[in-house]
């Protein structure tokens, strides 16, 4: 329910700093996800909301109230931890309901609950095994009902779906989308997973080296990276990055580098025009080269193509341009041979720039 | 190796792997072997010899063939000994107390000193220096400071202007186990601190954000999940309250009259000041089955939760 704001918040270990000043707002009944490689902060910064590391500088706020002092069960949130975190000697039941016992709600209360959340996770035939006689997946599903059936205003899930399978993860994920349609809560979410993170972010929060890259909405990030590292971090198969130089000829700018010149147009012509630096390095989603015999010359890229990997409706292409390796995604209907150079045209909009040096985007 | 499996027939691999899994099933034997022999030797002839001198009326001048075989008399006589049944009073007692103090203050003490402050790991070396001085220098130690007269204790209440306390006399029994407290509580509470800090840290976590105030992390998940070293501590520490003597010895010997005679001294004395072997055998051979009695029930104790547990849980894995 809250509206939470993370002001330049910084934690040490010591002498090594592992944040350096997050800086975030999240509003009311949000979505937030927490995505970025591995040892970027992502558990650390979770952790911190919740109380459990402390605050080497700046400020947690909870509808307007600092709260970095407080212990977490005065911070009304519910967790589930990466290493679901159950308590080995109790069973399934006993685990999902400890909190509520602890705040000694009915028995009849307390079974009805437990019973609906076991229900929502599919943990209900083994409400009586301890967790020591579980595998992976169910433990982590009844983490995550633990968390359920604690009506906090906050969630917090790190990684909470990453060790089940491919079809209990999609329900899972529905599921999860559904109540935070249904309730009013804020939830931030750790996930190393795109399509979680897309499915399911009101907002997407690129994390790198303890340092936030960008946020915003998936389409927005997806749209509109502001920097290379976030353009190569989110998308699967990941942006194509070829190394050129701005070039203008007769009015119109090109891209030049090892085995293309690049004619490029709208938006991207006009930032590239306005750029004083001319070493870029010129970014193009899989999803955005589509196989074209017919264009120009100076419209494509000439690829060879080496392997073809069969992904099911589509298509990756691992294909040469020059010494790089550039993708290509293309419904697998599409008549290519290996071994070929094939032209592949550049969606409108499909053309993104970075300065090489500071690798932001132009 | 390859090779070799391809081109043999079937019924001389199966022979093969019989005779490899058979060997893979002695092996365990063959290692163990050497180990059981030692023990037999060491542990299991003392023992019978024990039981066997029990049956006899032996004088420590005869070797244990000349001693006369007199069934079950020692044992006879001894249940009906009000002297031995004081010792053992006396006994029970003491395990009692000393175990129940030592577990609550070694598992307290653990559960108050488990936090990462500064010269917290100093503070914890010191609390266990009473466990590595020898019993005997503990005795000495501690009859001088509970002496009448001049004595720590006494001293310190009298500068207090409090009246002094009999401790080796009136109260003798209470005063050798404070002594045995002092002595024993670190072994507790090592033990203790080695199972809090081996706790799930995460399940800790977790609890504090399930709302868990301190006493309730404790009560609901720290204690239960110790429950298995605890259980051990303590049994080894119920054995060893049983066969205390030194400390006893040189602080009361027994006394004042037989009000802190336990059995271990009872038996040293039989069989050096009475000289009946056969009677002190008969008598250790009751602390024996004692403790035996003590180990068994604890194991049975907690097979017998494990299977009400499991009960339930087959029981409720059936309903749905
Ligand atoms: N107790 C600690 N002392 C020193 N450094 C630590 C400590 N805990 C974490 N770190 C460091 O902090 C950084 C962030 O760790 P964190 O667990 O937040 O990463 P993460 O983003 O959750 O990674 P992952 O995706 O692998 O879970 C890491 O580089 C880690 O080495
Ligand atoms: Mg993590």
């Amino acid at each position: 329910m809250p509206a939470i704001h993370l002001d330049n918040l910084i934690k040490r270990y010591g002498e090594t700093q592992v944040l350096h000043g997050i800086e975030l707002e999240m509003a009311d009944n949000e979505f937030t996800v927490l995505v970025g490689p591995s040892g970027c902060g992502k558990s650390t910064t979770l952790r911190m909301i919740a109380g459990l590391e402390s605050v080497s500088d700046g400020e947690i706020w909870v509808d307007g109230e600092a709260v970095s002092h407080l212990e977490p069960k005065e911070r009304d949130l519910a967790m589930v931890f990466q290493d679901y975190a159950l308590y080995p000697h109790m069973n399934v039941a006993q685990n999902i309901s400890f909190a509520l016992r602890l705040q000694r709600r009915p028995k009849s209360e307390i079974d009805k609950k437990v019973r609906e959340v076991a229900d929502v996770v599919g943990l209900t035939e083994f409400l009586h095994r301890k967790p020591g006689a579980l595998s992976g997946g169910q433990r982590q599903r009844v983490a995550m009902a633990r968390a359920l059936a604690k009506d906090s205003g906050i969630f917090l899930f790190d990684e909470p779906l990453s060790n089940l399978d491919a079809k209990l993860r999609g329900q899972m994920r529905a599921e999860l989308a559904l109540m935070s349609q249904r309730v009013e809560k804020n939830m931030i979410y750790v996930t190393h997973d795109q399509i979680e993170a897309m499915t399911l972010a009101d907002r997407i929060v690129v994390m790198h080296g303890g340092y936030i890259q960008q946020q915003g909405s998936p389409e927005e990030l997806f749209k509109r990276p502001v920097n290379k590292f976030v353009a190569g971090f989110l998308g699967s198969p990941p942006m194509n990055f070829l190394n050129g130089e701005i070039e203008e000829r007769d009015g119109e700018v090109f891209i030049l580098g090892e085995g293309f010149a690049l004619s490029i147009e709208g938006a991207a012509a006009e930032k590239a025009r306005a750029h004083n630096h001319k070493l870029v390095t010129l970014g193009i989603r899989p999803s955005d080269l589509r196989f074209d015999a017919d264009a120009p010359a100076h419209k494509v890229l000439s690829l060879d193509v080496t392997v073809s990997e069969y992904i099911g409706a589509q298509s990756v292409l691992l294909c040469k341009c020059g010494t790089e390796t550039v993708m290509v995604e293309l419904a697998s209907e599409t008549p290519v041979a290996l071994g070929q150079t094939l032209k592949f045209a550049v969606n409108a909009n499909g053309v993104h720039l970075f300065d090489r040096e500071t690798e932001k985007a132009l | 190796m390859a090779d070799a499996t391809l081109t043999s027939s079937p019924n001389a691999r199966t022979a093969r792997r019989r005779r490899t899994e058979r060997l893979n099933r002695l092996t365990p034997y063959l290692f163990l072997g050497p180990a059981a022999v030692i023990m037999a030797i060491a542990l299991l002839y003392p023992l019978g010899y024990m039981v066997w001198g029990s049956f006899r009326d032996w004088d420590p001048s005869q070797t244990i063939g000349e001693a006369e075989f007199v069934g079950l008399k020692n044992y006879i006589t001894l249940w009906g000994d009000p002297n031995f049944r004081e010792s053992l009073g006396v006994t029970l007692r003491f395990a009692f107390f000393v175990v129940t103090f030592e577990m609550v203050i070694g598992v307290g003490l653990a559960l108050l000193l488990d936090r990462n402050i500064r010269g917290m790991s100093m503070l914890r070396t010191m609390f266990i220096l009473p466990m590595m001085i020898a019993p005997v220098v503990v005795g000495l130690m501690w009859r001088y400071m509970y002496h009448p007269t001049v004595g720590t204790f006494n001293r310190t209440l009298e500068s207090l202007g409090l009246p002094s306390v009999d401790w080796l006399g009136q109260h003798a029994l209470m005063s050798v186990i404070i002594a045995d407290i002092w002595q024993w509580t670190p072994f507790i509470f090592i033990l203790a601190l080695a199972a809090l800090q081996s706790l799930p840290r995460s399940a800790l976590e977790a609890a504090r954000i399930d709302g868990a105030t301190a006493w309730q992390q404790i009560w609901y998940i720290k204690l239960p999940l110790m429950m298995p070293v605890l259980i051990v501590t303590g049994l080894l520490r119920l054995i060893d309250a049983f066969k205390v003597l030194e400390v006893i010895l040189v602080m009361t010997e027994g006394g004042p009259g037989l009000s802190t005679e336990i059995l271990a001294l009872r038996i040293s004395r039989t069989a050096t000041e009475f000289r009946e072997l056969g009677v002190a055998a008969a008598m250790s051979n009751y602390l024996l089955l004692l403790l035996l009695a003590l180990t068994l029930g604890m194991f049975a104790f907690t097979r017998w939760q494990e299977a009400r547990a499991a009960k339930v849980r087959m029981a409720a894995e059936e309903d749905s």
